[in-house]
């Protein structure tokens, strides 16, 4: 066991049981899995993406790129979770990822043999041939060895929530800085956030005991102040615009199960007057040969496990380090009980080598590691190599702490716009002017030590405050301690045998990055997407930029000029749950329901979904043989007897005022100015492109009443049209509109009786002579109000009945007991197609976004004189081109084979040029066997010839015959009658 | 991002929709395909400040001209179409 007998953070009171690979080990509360696992000596945690090189534990925080196991299982399984962040619960069950059949002995290794042939893009120069091998070998060969873990199939059975909050000042990282700059604005009067991504607030402090006591005032101050979030287990994962950031806090991810009532995890939406961003900064490693090996550790996370955790990460250590701050670290491991093997500096002499050497710490100046040694797959030794005659040692340890400097992290400030600059003593990047809004503080802006970064967190938070228009007043400091000389030497890459990882997640090395600039990919953003540098799921943070100085020595430029690749959301792995929210399976979107829904329900119709509408798609009775039966029934009876549908999802629009006439000759390409009180009028309406944008049908009922009606899909499209061009292209003309969709029901009642039927039920005379065919009036049906048009989409004589919305259940009652001696029966949206297709009027297959006016055969609609939307556009040669496809009926030739909407049509068997589609198809209730419409070239002159109605994907050659596309009553006897 | 909606105060981006392009203007009617074609596809798309139609769609349901900077996103001014001379 590497546990340490005394300190740390955790609760030694209490064990907690978990499984790694099927092994059961102990830890204690305030672990994460990963210092549970060091704790019981395990070192091996995982197996490289692309070579799978055995890999162990980097780090002690978000930033880690090997440790990536799969928690749980089932429907909660979740793989690529960092060990490193997994707060440690009883019961919990890990595997490692990306190996077969364990970690020890993988298979896949053998990809290492290949890997002169696996360098950086080599997928881009290989897989060609022979091609046929694409499908059949090489693909499912790829999606079989790629990725790293698997997700689960099952449905999440856990919440997920969202937040909104706003606050003066949203304070990001809670150590040192952060605490001071959320104290200092609380007690200045803002209301504060304090968001921190551990399960524990204090950053740096939480392994400098030292410390604790401050932090511990800090944190009871903060919770003494009402107005005062504090949120542990929170990432801000991005910054947008006008002070806006995304954050997710794991609520439960810690617990075996959420508790009831309670998300899994919540999606913050935070707008903030002011941001502090007190994020610290990662630790970089250094490119030398072998550096990926399991033993090899950041040196600052090598201390945090021994100090917050009181794990030793190794028991014989060494140090490779550019800068005097990391003595510190190595010493932290000597308290803990291991041994320092010695200490690799390739600066000649600094302090800090003194302060080692009086510890009786070897050190090797002027040095720097060129190999590393492997027995078992964990480290067992590294090689010392003096960089001026390249003399070789060769040094036995367990543990390398390798320690290249510190980057700030700097990707919320950059993602809001922070631009970033050199420096020269930190050897790195640092974030430059910010932003109005925006603070750096602590670590992140550069400062070093704990008592420096919390002044400037405290400047931070005052600053911010101010913004906010209030005063801060003195900060509370802890004692300020001995700062070291924080300058690094630029140390990115050592030279010898081996490979030297850039990025250790992704298998990247020095060389792929030389590579990419050799085959041209010389721009940051390029050599990263040629190589995947720091496209793995951590996103380079300890070794972005090496990648970085190894492409600016290949170029002869400072890393300066180099750059890093823009920095995006999200900052760390965000689950889909999260995003999701409760926007899942029914929840997606709204369900909008007609008036009449219950009555749908009831009776048993199939419901079926059109955009946000539930919509009624038949009606099956017990005599139904199947669907299609159904469908033919109710067209039948609508055809022959009488029957009833409900139309309420179409859009409606009450259009008033002295130039609502006007307004309607703009919007329309046909007159309604002169339409008559008491008409109906057939409208077509077009983009200002000349492509038919919808249809409907728009009534008189007064000399400055309108009653205009969409199809259901474009009613807020056609509402927001109207919006745009009054308001903003003709607004001096006198006209108000409004959706009245919802507010009024509609339902058709078409077929031979339905004058008998509406007749009995309205207070109407609707004979022929007294209401002929497109005339409108309002009235009272079944003693309510309504209004009444003779209007037909079915070709049969037909009427809608619209009345308030309320009332719909009692009119539509009404209408079934008028419609009973007549053999009523209800229709849906299938037989309302049925209806429309075999008397051939177009509707959405054919407003499809591509078809203009001439397309469709109503050329004649587009008044001669007077401005409308599309007027000119739709006049140019290319829209009326005979030559274009243009509707036409289709039928095939033999009526017992079926035809399919978007079959092409072809002149002959054969044939793979496509002359044209079909867009609508339905069985005739009326026409025997299948039918459709179809947008054909030169389509109205082809009438009575053949052709092939062909779909390879469905192995289709289907001969039909074009015709008129109305197969039904052609001469309007029936409408009229 | 937020937008101040001239009647109904600052708003999330959610609750608008975006048009396009505010800077041109129909044409006449008898202007011709070329003024219409021009209308509908040339743009000048700027790196900077740009006036664009945006509607509060779930709001008062009026189109608003909003200044918006394409780079930063920064908003200098919302005009309501109606009642703005142009």
């Amino acid at each position: 066991m590497s546990r340490i007998a005394a300190g740390g953070r955790i609760d030694r009171s209490r064990s907690l049981h978990f499984r790694f690979d099927g092994t059961a080990f102990e830890g204690h509360p305030g672990d994460t899995l990963a210092s549970a696992l060091l704790a019981n000596g395990v070192r091996l945690v995982g197996r490289s993406f692309k070579l799978h090189r055995p890999r162990g534990i980097f780090s002690a925080g978000v930033e880690e790129p090997n440790a990536l196991v799969a928690l749980r299982s089932f429907a909660r399984h979740e793989p690529n979770t960092r060990a490193t962040v997994v707060e440690l619960f009883d019961g919990l069950v890990a595997e490692s990822q990306n190996r077969f059949p364990s970690l020890r002995f993988d298979v896949m290794a053998a990809n290492q043999l290949l890997d002169r042939f696996l360098s950086a893009g080599f997928y881009y120069k290989t897989f060609m041939w022979p091609k046929s091998f694409w499908e059949t070998v090489y693909e499912p060969l790829i999606r079989r060895a790629a990725g790293l873990g698997k997700a689960t199939q099952f449905a999440d059975p856990d919440r997920y929530d969202a937040m909104h909050a706003h606050c003066d000042v949203l304070v990001v990282g809670s150590g040192p800085a952060g605490l001071a700059a959320a104290r200092t604005a609380a007690e200045a009067g803002c209301r504060v956030i304090l968001a921190e991504q551990d399960f524990e607030f204090g950053g740096g402090i939480l392994r400098e005991p030292a410390h604790e006591d401050w932090r511990a005032a800090q944190l009871a101050a903060l919770a003494a102040i009402p107005d005062v979030t504090l949120l542990s287990r929170m990432t801000v994962f991005g910054a947008y615009e006008h002070g806006e950031f995304g954050a997710v806090e794991r609520i439960a991810d810690h617990l075996p199960e959420p508790r009831p009532h309670l998300p899994r995890q919540r999606m913050w939406t935070i707008r903030a007057r002011e941001a502090v961003i007190a994020t610290g900064a990662f630790e970089r490693f250094v490119a030398f040969p072998g550096n990926d090996a399991p033993g090899v550790m950041l040196a600052g996370s090598a201390a945090s496990y021994a100090t917050r955790f009181a794990v030793r990460a190794g028991e014989r250590a060494i140090l490779f380090t550019t800068h005097d701050a990391a003595y510190d670290d190595a010493f932290a491991l000597q308290d803990a009980g291991a041994q320092l093997a010695g200490i690799v500096d390739p600066r000649p002499d600094s302090a800090a080598q003194q302060a080692a050497r009086a510890r009786h710490i070897t050190v090797h100046a002027g040095c720097e590691i060129s190999a590393t040694g492997i027995d078992r797959r964990t480290l067992s030794s590294v090689t010392v190599r003096e960089r001026k005659d390249a003399s070789r040692e060769v040094v036995p340890c367990d543990l390398l702490m390798v320690a290249g400097g510190w980057n700030p992290a700097v990707h919320l400030l950059s993602q809001a716009g922070t631009p970033l600059t050199w420096h020269e003593g930190m050897a790195t990047f640092v974030p430059g002017t910010m932003p109005a809004g925006l603070h750096a503080a602590g670590l992140v802006a550069g400062a070093w030590g704990i008592a420096q970064c919390a002044s400037s967190g405290a400047e931070a938070g005052a600053t911010a405050a101010r913004a906010c228009g209030r005063d801060a007043v003195a900060p509370h400091l802890p004692a300020a301690g001995a700062i070291p000389d924080t300058s690094v030497m630029p140390l990115w890459e050592v030279n010898g045998k081996g490979k030297a990882f850039v990025d250790i997640q992704d298998d990247v090395t020095a060389d792929d990055i030389r590579l990419a600039h050799r085959e041209g990919f010389d721009h940051i953003e390029l050599a990263k997407r040629y190589t995947t540098h720091a496209m793995g799921t951590d996103q380079g943070k300890t070794g972005g930029i090496l990648g970085a100085a190894v492409l600016a020595e290949a170029r002869g430029e400072p890393v300066s000029r180099v750059g890093l690749p823009k920095f995006r959301p999200y900052t760390a792995p965000v689950t889909w749950g999260a995003l999701a929210g409760e926007h899942v399976g029914r929840h997606f979107q709204p369900t909008r329901r007609t008036p009449l829904h219950d009555w749908h329900v009831t009776r048993g119709a199939v419901m079926m979904e059109t955009g946000l509408w539930l919509r009624p798609a038949y009606y099956p009775v017990p005599d139904d043989a199947d669907a299609w039966a159904s469908v033919i029934r109710e067209g039948r009876a609508a055809r022959r007897k009488v029957a009833v549908a409900d139309v309420s999802t179409l859009g409606k629009i009450a259009v008033s005022g002295p130039d609502a006439g006007k307004f309607l000759d703009l919007l329309y390409t046909n007159t309604f100015s002169n339409l008559p009180i008491g008409r109906a009028r057939y409208g077509l309406m077009l983009r200002e492109d000349g492509i038919v944008f919808d249809d409907g049908t728009t009534s008189r009922f007064g000399p400055h009443d309108f009653y205009m009606t969409t199809t259901t899909a474009n009613a807020a499209a056609v509402m927001s049209h109207m919006e745009f061009h009054h308001q903003a292209v003709w607004p001096e003309l006198d006209v108000q509109y409004s959706s009245i969709t919802d507010q009024w029901a509609g339902m058709s009642i078409c077929g031979p009786c339905a004058r008998a039927v509406v007749g009995s039920v309205v207070d109407l005379d609707i004979a022929n002579q007294a209401f002929p065919f497109m005339a409108v009036k309002n009235c009272r049906a079944a003693g309510v109000p309504a209004k009444l048009f003779r209007i037909s989409f079915s070709g049969e004589m037909a009427y809608e009945l619209h009345v308030p919305a309320g009332y719909a259940l009692h009119v539509w009652e009404a209408v079934l007991r008028a419609g009973e001696p007549h053999g009523i029966a209800p229709y849906g949206l299938e037989a309302l197609g049925l209806l429309r297709i075999e008397k051939g009027h177009v509707a959405g297959s054919e407003l499809n976004g591509n078809t203009s006016a001439h397309d469709l055969g109503m050329e004649r609609m587009l008044k001669k004189r007077g401005d409308f939307i599309g007027r000119t556009l739709a006049d140019r040669p290319a829209l009326k081109d005979p030559a274009r496809q243009r509707l036409v009926g289709v039928r095939p030739v033999r009526r017992d084979q079926k035809i399919s909407g978007g079959y092409h049509l072809v002149a002959r068997l054969g044939e793979t040029q496509s002359q044209g589609f079909i867009t609508s198809v339905t069985q005739g209730a009326e026409v025997d066997g299948w039918l459709g419409l179809a947008l054909l070239a030169n389509g109205p002159e082809r009438i009575g010839t053949h052709m092939i109605a062909a779909s390879p994907l469905h192995s289709a050659e289907v001969p039909v015959e074009i015709c008129s596309p109305h197969f039904v009553d052609p001469e309007n006897a029936r409408v009229r009658a | 991002m937020r937008i101040t909606c001239p009647y109904c105060g600052p708003r999330d981006e959610a609750e608008f929709a975006f048009r396009g392009d505010a800077t041109v203007a129909r044409p006449p009617a008898e202007a011709g395909a070329d003024a219409f074609a021009a209308y509908l596809y040339d743009r000048a798309n700027p790196k900077g400040w740009h006036v664009e139609w945006f509607q509060h769609a779930l709001g008062c349901r009026q189109w608003l001209r909003v200044e918006r900077h394409t780079v930063t996103h920064e908003i200098r001014s919302v005009v309501a179409a109606v009642g703005s001379t142009e």
